[in-house]
């Protein structure tokens, strides 16, 4: 952190408000004086992305629920009154549900490039932890908003998640029971995920702001997973990589607005315009797309309880990464036969979504079984086994080696400091 | 050393800078209009039509136009007098009778029935002046429904109506 600039506040007013709450110096040493290493690629900007999403999740969230009513009777025609009555209704709520699209899509590429630069690797272990429980509170989120139109996907979707839990033994009926508050999906229950969905994503605010904490606390990794040495691996937050992230932020913009505006129902599913029918289940009833991977896998074991138990392990072993990785190497970019497996897991992950989309028969049921397997397979055999066995490539001795070559000469202060004007 | 001509950066900040400016009102217009009545509301608020025929002569009907009572009365002979003879330089909120009905239908008095003061529906044939009175803190209106006394400050309004033919009035 030396050499970098310290907040002194230069107004009366700033230096009146510094001395009660040092709210302005917490921001210029965590967003603008910052050290973060200077050779982080575009992968690094989807943190950034992520909080934006997620603020306009919530904007959009609750202007809507200015005009949603959450009771079974009048729910889909509230929505179908946001569409067609409220000025712009029809703008957010494409924005709100194709936005909740887009925060999966970010944050699995978030998610994968932590697995690909060994981003979980002490000392950021809690700060991975951090990043899985945000997903299972987007998961959780994701669930109940979709279930909110009361349309026949919601309705159904409600009914098959909150059924996997009458797979615990002893207990399992009346959990069932407790959630629904009632025999069975209901109105006690559109209510009670109506506040639930207005309230996690808070939540997940909360547990945000303690991932970007232990975030700071230990610093960002970087492409070739060396830690920064010197003043000289790293730049200030502003204007680099505020820069960096505002440029990916437009861009990924672009795509959500390309969604928006020319295809908004495409990644969704049209019997979702249906109204719930408890009387008529769908014939192929699906999540949403970003759950799909989640949904084969459960689909792919003949037994209920083991289902839903490797269903909630597929993603509870993120948790343990950290210490099923048994490589010294933090980054695939080091680890020649790691990105090997890494990409075929990727494709693994594509694969189980894929399946998640078909029907649970014939062929489809044996590649769900054989994918999800390996799924298994990558986090439990391959990443202790790798680090044991791999030979990695040699580390450059600091990231401004990798950055500007061997040999090179410290950069004059012109290059390095552009934050100077001139 | 900073030139004193405009640079690049300077222009590419700035021009950066009014086009997020734009982008961010393009952003927070729909996040504030959607909470400007939506279709439905406006549609639900459209002018209603009225049949005066089964009103008798001294009746005060009350019909409901965009959610606020109108009170429609068929005045008397008597009352369109009673408003006329006094003085209306003299009275709280000035204005005569006259300005208050329709050309050719003195006998109609179509106001909106909600005290100026602060917001109580007050009571017809009530009062020392004939008119209303309201029983929150008191006002009382007269057979014009102007405000004669009381804490309300102005006169029951007008909402805006025409007659579409003797019998039927269009309000709204």
């Amino acid at each position: 952190m030396d050499g970098h600039s310290v907040y002194q506040p230069q107004s009366g007013f700033m230096k009146w408000l510094e001395a009660r709450l040092p709210i302005w110096s917490l921001v210029h040493s965590s967003f603008v004086a910052y050290p973060c290493p200077r050779n982080l690629n575009y992968w690094w900007a989807f943190g950034g992305v992520l909080s934006v999403l997620l603020v306009f999740q919530i904007v959009t969230g609750v202007v809507l629920a200015m005009h949603y009513t959450a009771n079974v009777d009048l729910a889909f025609s509230s929505v179908d009154s946001i569409m067609r009555d409220v000025n712009y209704g029809w703008l957010l709520r494409y924005a709100h549900a194709v936005g909740a699209s887009m925060f999966f899509f970010a944050g699995y590429i978030h998610l994968f490039r932590g697995l690909y630069y060994g981003s979980y690797k002490a000392p950021r272990e809690v700060l991975w932890i951090l990043g899985v429980i945000i997903l299972l509170l987007m998961i959780a989120t994701g669930f109940m908003g979709y279930v909110l139109p009361w349309g026949q996907m919601s309705f159904w979707a409600a009914t098959v998640i909150t059924n996997l839990f009458s797979a615990i033994p002893l207990f399992g009926e009346s959990i069932v029971s407790w959630l629904w508050g009632g025999y069975s999906v209901g109105n006690p229950t559109l209510n009670r995920f109506y506040a639930l969905h207005y309230l996690l994503p808070f939540v997940i605010f909360a547990v945000v702001a303690l991932h970007v904490w232990a975030l700071h606390v230990v610093g960002q990794n970087n492409p070739t997973g060396v830690e920064p040495k010197s003043k000289q691996d790293t730049v200030p937050f502003t204007p680099y990589a505020t820069i960096k992230d505002a440029f990916l932020l437009v861009c990924f913009f672009v795509l959500y607005g390309w969604f928006v505006f020319y295809m908004p129902n495409y990644l969704g599913h049209p019997d979702n315009y249906i109204p719930a029918n408890p009387s008529v289940t769908p014939t192929h009833i699906v999540p949403e797309w970003y759950y799909l991977p989640f949904y084969a896998i459960l689909r792919a074991i003949p037994n209920k309880l083991l289902g839903v138990l490797m269903l909630v392990s597929a993603i509870a072993i993120l948790a343990f990464v950290p210490w099923l990785d048994t490589s010294r190497v933090r980054s695939a970019t080091y680890r020649p036969l790691y990105k090997q497996f890494f990409w075929i897991f990727v494709a693994v992950c594509i694969g189980l979504g894929w399946l998640g989309s078909k029907p649970a028969e014939g062929g489809y049921v044996l590649w769900a079984r054989v994918l999800t397997a390996w799924y298994f397979f990558h986090f439990l055999i391959i990443l202790p086994a790798l680090g044991l066995w791999e030979r990695p490539r040699p580390l450059p001795t600091s990231i401004t080696e990798s950055v500007l070559g061997k040999g090179a000469a410290p950069v004059a202060s012109g290059a390095a400091a552009p934050e100077r004007r001139g | 050393m900073t030139s004193a001509e405009p640079t690049r950066r300077d222009f590419l900040y700035i021009a950066t800078a009014a086009v997020g400016a734009a982008g961010v009102a393009a952003i927070v217009w729909p996040l504030i209009d959607q909470m400007n009545p939506d279709a439905s509301t406006i549609a639900a608020g459209a002018p209603i039509e009225v049949d005066l025929a089964p009103i008798a002569e001294g009746q005060v009907v009350k019909v409901f136009w965009r959610g606020k009572p109108i009170f429609i009365n068929h005045r008397t002979p008597h009352d369109i007098e009673a408003a006329r003879s006094v003085d209306y330089q003299t009275l709280p909120d000035p204005q005569p009778d006259q300005d208050r009905v329709k050309p050719g239908h003195d006998a109609w008095l179509i106001v909106i029935g909600i005290c100026t003061h602060l917001g109580c529906i007050p009571l017809p044939h009530q009062g020392d002046f004939g008119g209303w009175f309201c029983p929150c803190h008191g006002s009382q209106y007269d057979t014009s429904a102007r405000i004669r006394r009381g804490p309300a400050p102005a006169n029951l309004p007008l909402p805006p109506y025409r007659f579409v033919s003797d019998t039927k009035v269009e309000i709204g």
